[in-house]
């Protein structure tokens, strides 16, 4: 019964969306605010129904209800209640479901939060936000719906996949999600600027708040998916340019493209035009790696075959929304007022820079995703686009943004002075050229990126910290006058400082692994195999039960000379129910670094066959990935970016430019 | 990354059964350890041809442990890395690159950053010509706001 509830509530919202297209469009072409006071209510009714659905199958998979087709094929009752939750989303069906339900998250936060805006934006926002919520739930009422039941129902599900069950997918899909689909909101907004035929810095200081939101999510996201293969494939590997990572690695490009250039947009009143077309960019590389997920059509052409009727829907989804909008854009952007003089050297150009490089990237990543696939299409040839072509080109690229990076932080706005900014950036630039001498003398003669991303590494962290500094110290200045200017800055400056130290702590654990080592060895009870600067013991090897596999366990022990700094305790799982096998690493972490084990099989008598591994600073990775969200939550506790700040600043500030930081 | 573990676990099902093994394993390695670097930076160039974006020396895949093997007993034998490169392009074609050959069928994806980054250096510039010089003058109502806001004295600052 609750089963059909879900169902019944999935159809209604369909309707409320459709209610949400139509009638608050209808209402800004006529000019009937009655008519787009429909959109808010619309769009929190939408959200209500798409709430109840998704409780319903949460329940249903809570309460193991295998007369569920969904829960049949992806649940077991033996699974803990917490894989039983994240199972929700760990297949297609429910995964499209929580998509709607984060698109329904921010349609319903723009009706509460956006009564400051002008009517007609929000209308015009709120109809293109209720149109790609139509196309969704079509989707899934009529290709992939979740709420099927199954006849006879079978005494137990198929269970879960075992990789799945892990913390990791509780989380991963969820933030990502939450990134992908927040660029839903800038896209609308977007759109309906186009619609409008008018846009502003106002525009601008509504829109960042989502923008941050969704940046940080989606950073989350790709470092909490890439930490999870980390200890869970078994070999160490965090980052493989699969064409699903690649889905999601293109809306971030896009997507930290727009939050430089949305700035420049509420400061500078500069870059309009440029700005809009990220906006449509961002959330259409959300699409797209939507469609190259969902479609399957990456895998192997003939996947997309297979259920021709979701890969065929999804592309249609996907023209209509990409094409439409840059349709719109290229009819309407030229309308728009361009604003915000400046000179080519100044913080404006410098974010130019920026954008040119990450888009770049960007569109790297599409060509090399797609190439392969079209290549085929066209003569038949098949070749591979993997991670050393992306290492070289994106990596070139990405390198060169992060150098600009520090210049960029540190100019003044219309017009800068770069001779100066060097200047000022010499302790740092010295730095990391002796960090990258002295890497590249350790390796001697290895690889080239290591030494160079240590040695950029230290001069983003050292050249950001140092523009702080100076924005606070001047020779001379009373200690608590400089406390006073320092709590005088805005949030968003401390912000984006975190951001680029982030981005440099990130790119220090990147370059830590050219500085690793790694050992491949039959391990034997209590023969020392030394890896890096440590050394690892076998001291048991023995078999466990869990509540639904068996292992092959062991315990280890890490020392530093005599000391014994860990104990580890990799291991081998077999769950019966999929006879299926996973490798638990076994992990230390010491001083940023990790010591990583993953065993095979045990030999009869008892020697382990493993892989040690020792990575210097590996969770700098992650910790600078955190860093860069907690930026964007900073950010977004910047006064001016609150929630309704538009209004105010709209009625105070008139139509004088803000003064140049 | 979802799809890319749970393809992995089908993967490592389907193709090995219930006992899936390491990728490298200890007793492929080679005894000279030159010659084993050797083998390690080849193998991270090649694809796994059953799996999905892996490389053979990550790979799991019997095939994988196939063509690291014979790689080794290559290089053990004498040949350059370049050598062996070429009779695995020979016998498998392309497709075992993990970084495609430039040739003229990947012409346009080799170029594609710098054309790319070449149109939005173009685009940026033009951009630039098309905007105005200068600062545009103040409109009239602006004016008034001007000299409200200064008390009247428009020339000073």
């Amino acid at each position: 019964m609750i089963v059909e509830i879900g169902h019944f509530a999935l159809v209604l919202a369909l309707a409320a969306a459709l209610a949400q297209t139509v009638v608050p469009f209808w209402g800004a072409r006529v000019g009937d605010g009655g008519l787009m006071a429909v959109g808010p209510s619309a769009a929190l009714t939408q959200f209500a129904l798409i709430a109840i659905a998704f409780a319903a199958l949460v329940n249903a998979h809570l309460t193991s209800d295998f007369s569920v087709l969904n829960v049949a094929e992806n649940s077991h009752s033996a699974v803990p209640a917490i894989y039983k939750i994240s199972g929700v989303w760990g297949n297609h069906e429910g995964s499209m479901l929580l998509w709607v339900l984060i698109l329904a998250v921010f349609g319903a936060l723009v009706a509460l939060f956006g009564r400051a805006l002008p009517s007609a934006l929000r209308a015009d926002a709120l109809a293109v936000q209720g149109l790609i919520s139509v196309a969704f739930l079509a989707f899934i009422l009529l290709t992939s719906n979740p709420f099927e039941r199954l006849m006879p129902a079978p005494f137990e599900g198929r269970d879960l996949n075992p990789i799945l069950q892990d913390p990791g997918l509780a989380i991963h899909p969820p933030l990502l999600y939450l990134g992908y689909v927040g660029f839903s909101i800038v896209y609308s907004f977007a759109a309906a600027a186009l619609i409008e035929g008018r846009i502003d810095a106002a525009w601008a200081r509504f829109v960042r708040p989502f923008t941050l939101v969704a940046w940080s999510f989606l950073t989350l996201g790709i470092a909490a998916g890439s930490f999870w293969a980390y200890y869970t494939l078994g070999w160490g590997g965090f980052w493989f340019w699969d064409p699903v990572e690649n889905a999601s690695l293109m809306p971030w490009l896009a997507g930290t493209a727009f939050v430089h250039s949305v700035a420049v947009m509420e400061k500078r009143d500069a870059l309009k035009v440029w700005t809009i077309f990220l906006a449509i960019l961002a959330f259409s590389f959300s699409l797209l790696g939507t469609f190259l997920v969902r479609s399957g059509v990456l895998t192997s052409v003939h996947a997309f075959a297979s259920d021709p009727r979701r890969g065929v829907f999804i592309l249609v989804i996907l023209a209509l929304f990409i094409f439409g909008s840059f349709a719109l854009f290229a009819w309407r952007a030229p309308k728009l007022k361009q604003g915000g003089l400046f000179a080519p050297i100044s913080r404006e150009g410098a974010l130019i820079v920026n954008n040119l490089l990450l888009t770049t990237s960007c569109a790297t990543v599409l060509f090399g995703t797609l190439y392969p696939l079209a290549l085929e299409q066209l003569t038949g040839e098949k070749i591979t686009v993997g991670a050393p072509f992306f290492n070289l080109t994106c990596g070139a690229l990405l390198l060169t943004a992060c150098f600009v990076a520090p210049f960029g932080f540190s100019l003044a706005w219309k017009r800068g002075d770069l001779l100066a900014v060097a200047e000022r950036l010499t302790v740092a630039l010295v730095a990391g050229a002796v960090t990258a001498v002295l890497g590249a003398a350790w390796l001697s003669g290895g690889s080239v990126f290591a030494p160079l991303a240590a040695g950029l590494a230290i001069f983003v962290i050292l050249g950001t910290l140092i523009e702080v500094v100076m924005r606070v110290r001047r020779p001379g200045l009373a200690p608590a006058v400089a406390l006073k200017r320092a709590l005088g800055l805005p949030l968003s400056f401390y912000g984006a400082a975190l951001a680029h130290v982030g981005l440099g702590v990130t790119l220090l654990g990147l370059a830590g692994l050219g500085f690793g080592a790694e050992t491949i060895a039959t391990l034997h009870k209590g023969v020392p195999e030394r890896v890096g600067p440590y050394s690892i013991t076998l001291d048991w090897v023995g078999e466990r039960v869990g509540p639904n596999y068996k292992e092959a366990a062991t315990s280890m022990t890490v020392r530093s000379g005599a000391a014994v700094v860990a104990e580890i305790a990799p291991a081998r799982r077999q769950f019966a129910a999929r006879q299926m096998t996973t490798t638990e690493a076994g992990l230390a972490t010491l001083n940023f670094g990790q010591v990583y084990v993953a065993i095979a099989d045990p030999t009869p008598d008892g020697d382990v066959p493993a892989r040690l591994y020792w990575k210097p600073l590996v969770t700098l990775i992650w910790l600078g990935a955190g860093a860069m969200a907690l930026a964007g939550s900073l950010s977004l506790a910047d006064r001016r970016l609150r929630f309704g700040a538009a209004a105010r600043a709209k009625a105070g500030g008139g139509s004088l430019a803000q003064p140049a930081q | 990354m979802i799809v890319h573990i749970i393809r992995f676990a089908l993967f490592v099902t389907l193709a090995l059964g219930s006992a899936p093994a390491l990728a490298v394993q200890p007793d492929e390695v080679m005894k000279d350890p030159a010659l084993e670097t050797r083998a390690r930076t080849l193998s991270e160039e090649l694809r796994c041809l059953v799996c999905q974006n892996q490389s053979i020396d990550d790979s799991d895949a019997p095939l994988a442990r196939d063509i690291r093997i014979l790689i080794r007993s290559r290089i053990a034998s004498g040949e350059t890395n370049d050598a062996v490169r070429a009779y695995l392009v020979s016998r498998y074609g392309d497709f075992i690159l993990l970084k495609p050959p430039f040739k003229p069928e990947t012409v346009l994806l080799w170029l594609s950053p710098a054309l790319v980054l070449g149109a939005g250096l173009a685009a940026a510039l033009f951009a630039r010509r098309r905007a105005p010089r200068t600062t545009p003058a103040l409109s009239a109502e602006e004016e008034a706001r001007l000299a409200a806001l200064t008390g009247g004295d428009t020339t000073g600052g």
